[in-house]
């Protein structure tokens, strides 16, 4: 039963708490906090690579989103549009950091280059299961940490989060067409990285 | 078609949103080239492994605190007027 009723709190429609929240009630807008903060921290992480920089991005994406609340319009979903706003903190925590501050969502996919793999070798049956839970985290942190902001943000929007085509081009300011060829890219590129530590092998020595 | 065809049209194979025609000619030519086959299937697992494995967890302590700051926060904060 309990279960069933939970259910039928988070179905407590979007647009509902959003209304409740644009009134200054702040236990609506407590539950669109803890509807999305998981996803929110997720994205943030995946783009700063960095735990403190995640939770800074996660406050003022909330914050924002609350204190802009009257601009939202409503003509998408809620979460598309709090996504846009912490992936525009998350690159700009990553634009601290570097010196040349040049991060943008644009960086580093005008070339054609990465379009072709370079390793065609097979993997194994169930690749994963070659190494622990936590050193398999860190292959895939450390894989994904490679490719430039625009690909693995597009990488993890669509593929990690489950979004659309439609809502992450929304979400990113960018054309349909841009999307898929970054989604492309950053599939293949993940794809390539990874075929090092899975690829069949006879040794089984976890090197290449 | 070309093994660059094919690799033009895999994200859409993927995701099953391929038109039908397309989708024929693209199995078709999975059917003799090996390397665009392993390819297509390690590049499914790559997704797949990422969907499974969700990186970066929120622990929940970390999400009780970030929650009283965030809330704290817009306390303090009056939301902007609609104009």
């Amino acid at each position: 039963m309990e279960t069933i009723q939970k259910k039928a709190a988070e179905d407590t429609s979007e647009m509902t708490l959003v209304h409740a929240a644009k009134k200054g009630d702040l236990d609506a807008f407590s539950e669109l906090v803890k509807r999305y903060d998981r996803n929110v921290f997720r994205i943030a992480q995946h783009i700063t690579h960095n735990e403190d920089d995640a939770q800074d991005v996660v406050q003022e994406a909330f914050l924002k989103a609350y204190q802009n609340l009257a601009q939202f319009q409503e003509n998408s979903k809620f979460y598309t549009w709090l996504v846009r706003i912490a992936v525009n903190e998350a690159l700009m925590k990553l634009r601290r950091h570097r010196t040349d501050r040049t991060v943008s969502i644009d960086e580093d996919v005008e070339t054609e280059e990465g379009t072709m793999p370079r390793e065609v070798a097979d993997w194994g049956p169930n690749p994963e299961q070659l190494y622990g839970q936590s050193e398999l985290s860190d292959i895939l942190k450390k894989t994904i940490q490679g490719l430039p902001p625009g690909f693995r943000t597009v990488f993890v929007l669509r593929d990690v989060e489950g979004l659309s085509t439609e809502e992450t081009a929304e979400m990113l300011g960018l054309s349909i067409p841009a999307v898929k060829s970054r989604l492309l890219r950053a599939r293949l590129q993940l794809r390539d990285r990874l075929s090092k530590y899975f690829k069949s092998k006879r040794g089984g020595d976890g090197q290449p | 078609m070309k093994c660059n065809d094919f690799l033009k049209e895999l994200t859409d194979y993927l995701d099953g949103s391929a038109d039908a025609a397309v989708r024929i000619e693209l199995e078709e030519h999975l059917h003799w080239c090996h390397d665009c086959y392993v390819v297509m299937n390690t590049t499914k697992k790559t997704i797949e492994i990422y969907r499974d494995n969700k990186l970066y967890e929120l622990p929940e302590t970390l999400r009780t605190r970030l929650h009283q700051a965030i809330m704290s926060k817009c306390r303090g904060s009056k939301p902007e007027k609609k104009t």
